[in-house]
Parts: structure tokens; sequence; C-alpha cells
């Protein structure tokens, strides 16, 4: 790694002033495990990290009974995975918190920092001059895809590598943002972006903004949440593919249901059609209605298996929610 | 800049480069060479070490990041000039074969231990689900952990008797 300057600031003015300055390229750091990771395959060279730990409380769980939970963004992992209001409430992101990677990243990695985690592709990561990099081509699209998206793709195809991004957009959070002095709070639902908007982000975060809160609204009455993950090893590992859902089933009736898929398009996917093929469905449909969810797929050559592993999973999740 | 931090039990302050990752000021300042690096992408855990009692890679933190903390390294695992009752459960157990993950696992369990003296081997295996082994297959490693578990547990009760 080249040498950097290493800054902690105490004020969120001095964070957006810091990382804005020109001539300057800066980085926000907070566990640091993704950051380091980049810096160390030259895919980012900051001449400054800025460490955002000496902010004040932005390393607090405050839940409200009846109206939500605020998690900081410097909210450890392994905090949210063993936290009694989020296990109780919140099932969905405590599961997925505790799928991610190993104890020893856990301990260290932050709830702001897993959502604007860069993605896994190999291309990406390797050394390869891609779109996400700034270059002409994806080279996944015509070679090794196994792992890459089956919607939302082009002109990159990368999928988003968070756990918790998909829990959060099951459970319909919002991403509370310091911007240049003023606050600004945008639904997750909205907060990453495809490709298509612009392939070398995967996030509407700009220079100077930075994450200080993740809020979930308390879940209605009747509705309960749940993650579930697939990879290929037991323990640290990406997922293949995952799913979220916040469900309100009562027996054999599915009659309110919102899903997040990971591991199928390059940011956490969510689409009111996918609901809608299964609320006010019945359990004992599953096996039809799943084959009506991702038509519009777009196959690469290597990860055709992605469609039926992500059917199955849907059917999966929602019968765990009868059983 | 210059850092202050607790290590293995002794307050020490050292002035290090912004870049200097936490395993290289431990391994070529302090040479506490106990401490491994493996694959330096936190996904082996040879180079796990304790910071404030949780176990962390020491290849993805930085030395700034650990000023103010506690970090605690195998060499100031054992007792003395003993060895540690883990350490010599590892041994007895037949934990350590190439020996390379040691320190990692020691210090992954030693977390564990130090936070629920009596784990399930889910919990043990949960613990070190970040710490490669390509030697023993974890099951020599699980049952000194286990062991170890079980010592404390016997010390206790015989205390109280």
């Amino acid at each position: 790694m080249k040498n950097f300057e290493y800054i902690q600031p105490g004020s969120l003015n001095a964070v957006s002033t810091l990382s804005k300055e020109k001539f300057v390229s800066s980085h926000l750091f907070a566990g640091g495990t993704d950051v380091l990771g980049l810096m160390k395959d030259n895919i980012i060279s900051p001449d400054r990290l800025i460490n955002l730990k000496n902010l004040p409380n932005m390393d607090k769980i405050v839940y409200k009974k009846g109206e939500g939970i605020s998690i900081g963004t410097l909210v450890k992992i392994s905090d949210i995975a063993e936290n009694e209001d989020i296990m109780n409430h919140f099932t969905a992101l405590a599961q997925a918190a505790g799928e991610v990677a190993s104890p020893q990243l856990r301990n260290v990695g932050t709830l702001g920092g897993n959502i604007c985690q860069r993605p896994r592709c190999w291309y990406f990561r390797g050394e390869f001059d891609c779109i996400r990099k700034g270059g002409g081509i994806c080279y996944a699209y015509e070679g090794e895809n196994k792992f890459h998206c089956i919607v939302g793709g082009g002109p990159c195809y990368i999928v988003h590598p968070s756990d918790t991004a998909v829990a959060l957009t099951a459970l319909n959070a919002s991403i509370k943002i310091h911007s240049n002095g003023t606050m600004k709070e945008i639904p997750i639902r909205e907060f990453f972006i495809l490709p298509e908007d612009d392939p070398m982000k995967e996030n509407i975060l700009e220079p100077g903004e930075a994450i200080t809160e993740i809020f979930i609204p308390e879940l209605e009455t009747g509705k309960k949440s749940a993650y579930i993950k697939l990879k290929e090893r037991d323990v640290w590992d990406f997922m293949t593919v995952s799913i979220a859902a916040v469900a309100d089933v009562s027996g054999s009736l599915i009659n309110n249901v919102e899903l997040a898929f990971g591991g199928t398009a390059p940011k956490p996917w969510y689409d009111e059609n996918i609901n809608k093929v299964f609320i006010n469905s019945k359990i004992s449909d599953l096996e039809t209605n799943v084959k009506k969810i991702f038509n519009d797929s777009e196959l690469l050559s290597k990860n055709k298996y992605k469609l039926q592993l992500i059917r199955n999973l849907t059917k999966r999740i929602l019968n765990n929610f009868s059983a | 800049m210059k850092i202050t931090f607790k290590l293995n039990g002794e307050n020490v302050s050292i002035e290090v480069e912004s870049y200097k990752r936490l395993i290289d000021m431990l391994r070529e300042d302090f040479e506490l060479t106990g401490t491994k690096e493996g694959c330096s992408i936190g996904e082996c855990g040879a180079c796990t070490v304790l910071m404030d009692g949780k176990a962390v890679n020491s290849c993805l933190v930085l030395a700034a990041q650990i000023d103010g903390a506690e970090i605690l390294t195998i060499e100031g695992v054992n007792q003395g000039n003993n060895l540690s009752d883990l350490q010599r459960n590892f041994l007895t157990h037949g934990a350590v074969q190439c020996g390379f993950c040691t320190p990692g696992m020691i210090l992954s369990s030693l977390a564990l231990l130090n936070e629920n003296p009596n784990p399930t081997v889910e919990e043990i295996e949960e613990s070190i689900a970040g710490n490669l082994c390509r030697c023993t297959g974890y099951k020599q490693i699980i049952e000194a952990v286990k062991a170890t578990a079980e010592m404390s547990n016997q010390k206790l009760r015989n205390q109280s008797a």
C-alpha cells in the first residue's frame, strides 16, 4: 500500500470538508475490512483515509416500541447479530448479520460499511480494466460469470455482496445521510443504483456525504421477517443467492409479503410485482407461483442455475413462515 | 502518528506510519512473531489477535485503529512460564500439527471461552469459523476447546466444594 494520511475528525462537517478537498483523494473508513482489501488490490489508492470512529453517537442501537429501531452507522455487525431487540423484532437483519463473513470480520465491520462494501466480482477485484473501474467492457459478460447477476445487469453484471442490505431492503429501512451540513433520509429501496445509472458506483452517496444511521420502522402486527443465505461453503462465504422476507402468513394463507433478493442483481433486488404474485396466495400453490417470478431474467452462460435456486429459496422461506 | 495501547497487559506507546497494519507492527516493531500472516485478506484467521476481548484479523486492521485498545497476542496467553490449560489441551489433543494456524485458533477459542465458559460444539465451531486449519480436520481443535471448558468448570466446582 502507498502512504496515505489518516484522520479521525470529531464532527460530520469536518468529514464533509475533508472529503471534498480539491486535489486530495479521500475515502471514508470505519471498520476498514473492505477498504483495506480494496487498497491492497490497488482498486483504490486514496491520499487520505477519514476514519469516522470519533464521531459521537454513531455506535448506538435505540429501539422504541411501536416506532422502530435506529442503528448507528458504526454499530458492529457482531453487535447487530446478538442484539435482542433486533433478534426479536427485526429477525431478518439479525440473521443476515450472523451470516456475514467470519467472527473476526463481524467484530470489526460496521453496518454502514457493510451496506457500502464494493462488489466481489473477480474481474473488478482482479487486474482487469473493467467498466466498474472506468474501462470499456464487462469481462464477466462473456467470461466467468457463475456468480454474476441474472437481473438488472448491463453494462456491468456484478451482484451486490451485502447480506444486511438485502434484509434492510425487505424491512423497508431508511438511510440517514449527512450531506454537507444538512441531513437527508432516503428509503433503502432508492439508495442503491443499477449499472445503467452509473456503472462505477453502487449507491447514491456523493463525495462529502456520510451515512449516520439506519432506521427500520416497526413491523405491523402479524408480520415477521426472516433471511436465508445460500453459499458454497458452510462458513465464511459471500452469498450465491439469498432472500429476505417480511410476511404475514396465517396457516396456509400468505396475507402479505415483501421480498428482497441477494446474489441476483447489482443491487438488493426488490420488485412489487414479485410480491404481488404471493400476496393473498396459498402456501400449497407456491410450487406453481414461484415459476412466475424472474421470468424476465437475462441469464448468462454460467449462472443459469441461479434461477432455480432463487425460486426454491422463495418457496423455502415462505414455507417456513407457515410451519 | 503516535498511538498508546495495552499490549499483553502492558501499557505501550509507539510512533507508527499511517499505512502500517496491526500485524506488521506486532511482528516488526514488538518482535511478537507468534502472530502469523497467511492470506492477508481476512480469510484464513492465522493473524487473529484479541482487540478489547474480541477476535480480529490483524492483517485487516491498521495500527492506527488500535489507539486506546487492549491487544492480546499468543505471547500473552501463557501464564508466566507455564502454558495455559487451553494451550496444553491443544497439545494433548493433537490439535497442533504443523502449528501455523495454532496462535489464531487459540485466540479465537479463548475469545469464546472468556464470554461463554460452557460452549456447545456448535458454538465452538462458530467461534473458529474464521480460522482455517489444513492439517487436523478441526475435530481435535474442537475437542481441545471442549476439554478446556470442562477443566475450568471442574476447577470452579472444586473451589466451591
